[in-house]
């Protein structure tokens, strides 16, 4: 056990000195940093001397290590486009994208698990086709017609929902929060259905699956003889059983959440870390690129690493398979 | 028997022929890809070419005439007056090729990579495989954004517009490689520890030609699968990124480009500039995505 958790912590560091790597070499061999600083007046001199001041003399590692090293103290430099530091940037703006994905992700697990576990049971029900049919037509939507066809449903022909922005905002320390007010929590509902749709079908499926290769598995067969009642078979045995790999993925997925953010907060214009992202891509502001980089990487590092260990931790077969493996 | 009779007798084309949804996919496919390719042809008008573009007729709705030129549209201008249905035959054109030409590009890294993989084995295979697992851990249309930004960064400003589309296939294909080479690297496994592998290689066949003439046909039935889905999926990578406004340049719009523009619209009421591109889009991505489910039951034999 120790072993394994060493090894996957090890190759979580490889990854990350990987993408410090692509950072970096973004950071500092994309365009001249001194002529990006100074300007066209600047004397060779001066060029020399700021050079020097900045250690890009250094060797390679060096300067590679103090990259490092200031990234991990949050120090990315400061933004071209905006001449704020990057790190005050991404801070301010990733409470609107960790609330985003916090809501599309509960949204996604509640309402996949339930949809998957209905279709299940009721296999060739009415409600149980049009769900399916439905899932299939939501995974071959692009994620940002999906988002224009709900803004053009609910904000242009009913009304009643707020297609762009968080709406008011309240600020708790660094925190600024958009829960606790209506026009806040009105403005996160078609964004958090946008993001989530496409996991929902992805865990709705999964579940399903799931579901019905246990419900036709011995124990089963053998609880239904015992005489329990239905819903403690569905609930009490088959879901209990479901759930190892759809926690597994719904975890992952978290990472993807995260990712595929960028897209709806184009399109509803929501001030989080992803629009940022796509404002750097098109003025090309390396340094907001590189940190960017950084944090989305650490944050599919940790969820991977934190999925592998529960995952080992709560299903005994792997282990055996591993010790297995090594015989 | 000629050879066109022995395609139509194959089991590819029986299940094709029993396949309703297959066959239309296919049609709506092939239908969208002609418009595409013979746009010049087709275009009732230059969208393109300033000289025939006229402000007044801007927002005119679908198949009414112009309040002040009389002009008839069948799917209405735009805000500049370009005829929508012109422009979404230029930019399926430009959806198409930069899509096409992005999977071509992964499948020949993927197939490359994945033949180098499962037939030398040892570190070659373990770094190939060990890359492609930390990509595949991240979405890959952020690797893509990843790479575009990056390589927006090295090129020097005034050659960005022109080498867009470029990068943009480029970006796609590199996201887009390692679907390609996991399948043919475990299929090479497979095929090298065969009988026909061992005589190839008892009565001396190079290595080279034993890889590419004998082990790279045997592989090909997925790879083809794995190419359509990724059609449908390169196809919506760039019309997403074109949407985020980082794809192709605004002077060649794409189906996402387009939609991008119509989004600006939504609320003022020009719903045609929006509803036409995005449907074309749809309609390309399902139909090519239902080939691309067709085909891999058709070639699963499981299934049979």
């Amino acid at each position: 056990m120790i072993a394994y958790i060493l090894r996957r912590l090890f190759q979580s560091i490889v990854v990350m000195l990987v993408v410090g790597l692509v950072s970096f070499s973004l950071f500092r061999y994309v365009g001249d940093p001194v002529a990006t600083m100074m300007g066209q007046e600047a004397s060779v001199a001066d060029r020399a001397e700021l050079r020097e001041r900045l250690g890009l003399d250094d060797p390679f590692f060096v300067q590679f290590a103090n990259y490092l090293g200031r990234a991990a103290s949050g120090n990315f430099g400061i933004s071209y486009r905006l001449q704020q530091p990057v790190m005050e940037l991404i801070l301010s703006r990733l409470p609107a994208t960790l609330e985003l994905a916090f809501v599309s992700g509960i949204l996604a697990f509640v309402v996949g698990v339930s949809f998957g576990v209905y279709t299940a049971l009721n296999r060739s029900g009415m409600l149980s086709s049009s769900i399916m049919t439905l899932s299939l037509i939501g995974v071959s939507l692009p994620t940002f017609l999906i988002g224009i066809l709900l803004i053009w449903l609910f904000a242009v022909e009913l009304r009643w929902l707020p297609s762009f922005g968080r709406g008011e905002t309240v600020r708790l320390g660094y925190w600024t929060t958009g829960f606790l007010t209506p026009s806040g929590r009105a403005s996160l509902i078609l964004p958090a259905i946008t993001l989530g749709l496409y996991q929902m079908t992805l865990i709705m499926r999964l579940v399903r699956a799931e579901m019905l290769e246990v419900l036709r598995s011995d124990y089963i067969k053998f609880a239904r003889a015992r005489g329990l009642s239905n819903r403690a078979i569905h609930f009490g045995h088959a879901l209990k059983n479901t759930m190892v790999p759809v926690v597994t993925i719904a975890g992952l997925q978290l990472g993807s959440i995260i990712a595929f953010a960028i897209i709806t907060e184009t399109v509803f214009q929501w001030p989080g870390v992803g629009a940022l992202f796509i404002n750097s891509v098109q003025f090309v502001d390396i340094p907001v690129m590189a940190a960017y980089l950084m944090l989305i990487a650490l944050i599919f590092v940790v969820i991977n690493l934190v999925v592998d260990l529960l995952y080992y931790a709560i299903d005994p077969r792997l282990r055996i398979e591993q010790s297995g493996a090594r015989h | 028997m000629n050879r066109f009779a022995r395609i139509w007798d194959s089991d590819v084309a029986w299940s094709f022929r029993h396949s309703p949804v297959a066959m239309a996919a296919a049609f709506m496919a092939l239908l969208i890809v002609l418009a595409a390719a013979l746009a010049p042809l087709i275009a009732p008008y230059d969208p393109f070419n300033p000289a025939t573009l006229n402000l007044m007729d801007g927002f005119t709705p679908p198949m009414e005439p112009n309040m002040i030129s009389g002009n008839v549209y069948w799917l209405g201008t735009d805000n500049q007056g370009r005829d929508i249905f012109s422009t979404i035959l230029y930019g399926a054109r430009i959806s198409i090729f930069v899509g096409f030409s992005a999977v071509v590009f992964a499948m020949v890294l993927g197939i490359g990579l994945g033949l180098t993989a499962g037939w030398r084995g040892g570190w070659v295979d373990s770094a190939l495989m060990r890359i492609a697992d930390i990509q595949l851990s991240f979405p890959s249309i952020l690797i893509a954004l990843l790479i575009f930004g990056i390589a927006r960064g090295l090129i020097p400003p005034s050659m960005r517009e022109d080498l867009a589309i470029w990068v943009l296939i480029v970006s796609i294909g590199l996201a887009d490689w390692v679907q390609f080479a996991r399948v043919v690297r475990g299929a090479t496994l497979v095929e090298k520890n065969k009988e026909y592998i061992q005589a190839a290689r008892v009565i001396g066949v190079r290595p080279v030609r034993m890889v590419l003439g004998h082990i790279l046909p045997n592989v090909m039935g997925p790879v083809l699968v794995i190419a359509t889905i990724s059609l449908a999926l390169a196809i919506i990578a760039e019309a997403t990124l074109s949407f985020l406004g980082v794809g192709v340049p605004p002077t060649q719009p794409s189906l996402g480009t387009l939609i991008r523009i119509g989004q600006g619209f939504l609320f003022s009421g020009e719903w045609w500039i929006l509803l036409f591109p995005s449907i074309t889009l749809l309609a390309l991505a399902l139909s090519v995505n239902l080939l691309g489910d067709w085909l891999r039951d058709a070639l699963n034999p499981k299934l049979r």
